[in-house]
């Protein structure tokens, strides 16, 4: 089981709440991800998000910084939102992030997002919302499908490629391309049926009521015939959650709340819910909740425990969110990677 | 009495609700914005029971059909099968989500106003939509449960009762707010929106938020 991490930047607060720079929060993400890598953590995803509290709008730019600055970590944009993005920029972003890695180290994770605020900041109608989708991820595909620089693609919300080179290709061939899914069916079905790996962005609920969902992707999966072959092994599913690593327990809740509670009043705000709740926090972030804040075993053990529903390949957390102190989160990386990970991993051979 | 259920929309929030209506003893007709066939694979997993339908048959064939499509797509749900139909209104307008919607945005109405005017001739009542679908399959609880949460529902009265037993079977207490104009005391911006209620609790909100508006 690969342990992770992911962002989408987390500009800091002054004492009295008020933010501090975006800068500082996209230094602070590519600090973490330094620490994370030299920590020994085997994964850091960066997600595409454009509000002042959370700035990592470019997760190629981050990601072809960090990737010269890391010796192992696996990097990926979770998620790029390929709807309103150019599939031939965010390919080739990556792809050069990949060569500066030394290959082999770059991901792509396509999403649609769960704000739409991409749409008016690119100048696309949110009435092509679907076909955008399906369009530009079929590009993306296609691209780094192509066995050579020379791609030729059409469709309808993008101009025609007719044999133009796309260049740098991956130092392995291809990247890794996965698809993100906050839990809609269609979209589980449609990972399968591509025969891409899924990424669950799991926010609230009871993970392990994910699991039809798997089995639906892995169904999916085998009636498309992607699961025999070299094809197999893209069949695979991660797992995205809320989550910090502290000494203790209550150390951990302690250190994790205040930025849940920021984060929740501004959703709150823009979605029109109510004052956040501790107590529905405090069940959260307790088995079998959604959040996986807590000492090390407790959040090994819960790891391990969604695994035996979803029988996912990676877990990755996010945990800085609403101004966490930059501490708290490198000390939550460097314990995910010392101290999570091998506990996964004899929980997990121990079954 | 209502014994079937049909779902319009099998995205998160029809799924949600059709396992908890599956949960609660119904049968349960669901369709997606296709032919039944592309979502036969997702129902048989993810809402196993559930018969997949199209739309239309899915209107034609049930007690209660509920309308849970993105709010920018209900006008994709032809209103002439849903006339003389029990509809159940579960959609918000959710700028975030949805982006600007003129005719929501620009309208001082309720939403559900405005859809009950598309879906002319179906006794159209709002409920379901102030809880998270990921709430309603962990939250229900039997009737006289401590921790029990109710649920608002607004609409012609004869309506109403018909789908507060439905609720009550869910899981929930039902508290009926009055006619369809009162279901903006539920949705986003007002208190009751994606909080947790007991029936007592959200029966003050809503009082509360009748007299504000009579204040108005």
């Amino acid at each position: 089981m690969e342990i992770g991490a992911y962002s989408f930047g987390d500009t800091p607060l002054n004492p009295d709440g008020s933010p501090r720079s975006t800068a500082e929060g996209i230094r602070n993400l590519f600090d973490a991800i330094v620490v994370a890598d030299r920590a020994g953590l085997d994964y850091f995803g960066i997600g595409e998000h454009h509000t002042v509290s959370m700035p990592a709008s470019s997760p190629g730019a981050v990601i072809a910084a960090a990737a010269a600055a890391t010796s192992q970590i696996i990097l990926g944009s979770a998620a790029s939102i390929i709807s309103t993005d150019d599939p031939v920029r965010v390919f080739q972003q990556l792809a050069t992030a990949d060569a500066i890695s030394g290959g082999g180290r770059v991901e792509i994770t396509a999403g649609r997002g769960s704000s739409v605020e991409t749409f008016p900041l690119f100048g696309y109608d949110l009435a092509d919302y679907d076909r955008l989708y399906a369009e530009k991820l079929d590009l993306l595909m296609t691209i780094n499908n192509s066995p050579t620089e020379t791609v030729s693609w059409s469709g309808t919300v993008r101009p025609t490629l007719d044999e133009l080179a796309v260049v740098p290709r991956p130092f392995a061939g291809r990247l890794p391309i996965w698809l993100a899914t906050g839990g809609n069916a269609a979209s589980s079905a449609r990972a399968g049926k591509l025969g891409l790996p899924v990424s669950y962005g799991i926010i609230g609920g009871e993970p392990h009521r994910f699991k039809p969902l798997t089995e639906l992707y892995r169904r999916s999966a085998a009636q498309a015939g992607h699961t025999e072959g070299v094809d197999a092994e893209n069949i695979k599913v991660s797992v995205a959650t809320f989550g910090l690593v502290a000494p203790t327990k209550q150390e951990a809740l302690d250190r994790f709340y205040p930025g849940w509670h920021n984060l929740n009043v501004e959703m709150g705000r823009l979605r029109g819910w109510g004052a956040p709740d501790r107590r529905q926090y405090l069940a959260q972030s307790h088995a079998p909740g959604a959040y996986y804040v807590g000492d090390p075993d407790d959040v090994a053990e819960r790891i391990v425990h969604l695994h035996g529903y979803l029988g996912h390949m990676r877990h990755f957390l996010q945990g800085d969110l609403g101004g966490l102190p930059h501490e708290h989160l490198l000390e939550s990386l460097t314990l995910l990677a010392t101290e999570v990970k091998p506990r996964v991993a004899r929980l997990l051979a121990a079954k | 009495m209502v014994t079937t259920i049909g779902i319009l929309g099998a995205g998160r929030v029809g799924s949600a609700i059709a396992r908890t209506a599956l949960e609660a003893g119904y049968a349960l007709h669901i369709a997606g914005s296709g032919p039944a066939a592309d979502i036969q694979l997702i129902v048989d997993i993810v809402t196993p029971g559930a018969v997949a339908m199209t739309a239309a048959e899915v209107a034609a064939t049930s007690d209660l059909v509920v309308l849970a499509v993105p709010m920018h797509k209900f006008r994709s749900v032809d209103p002439a099968t849903l006339a003389g139909r029990l509809v159940l209104d579960t959609m918000n307008y959710w700028q975030p989500i949805d982006g600007q919607l003129d005719e929501f945005a620009g309208d001082p109405r309720g939403s559900s106003e405005v859809v009950a005017e598309y879906f002319a001739g179906a006794r159209l009542v709002k409920t379901l939509n102030h809880i998270g679908y990921h709430d309603l399959e962990t939250d229900a609880r039997p009737a006289g449960a401590d921790d029990r949460h109710a649920l608002a529902i607004a609409g012609d009265a004869d309506a109403a009762s018909v789908v507060a037993e439905v609720i009550e079977r869910f899981g929930f207490d039902a508290v009926y707010a009055g006619p369809l104009e009162a279901g903006v005391a539920f949705e986003p911006g007002s208190p009751v929106f994606g909080g947790r209620h007991t029936a007592a609790e959200l029966t003050a909100e809503l009082e509360l938020a009748a007299r504000e508006t009579e204040a108005a």
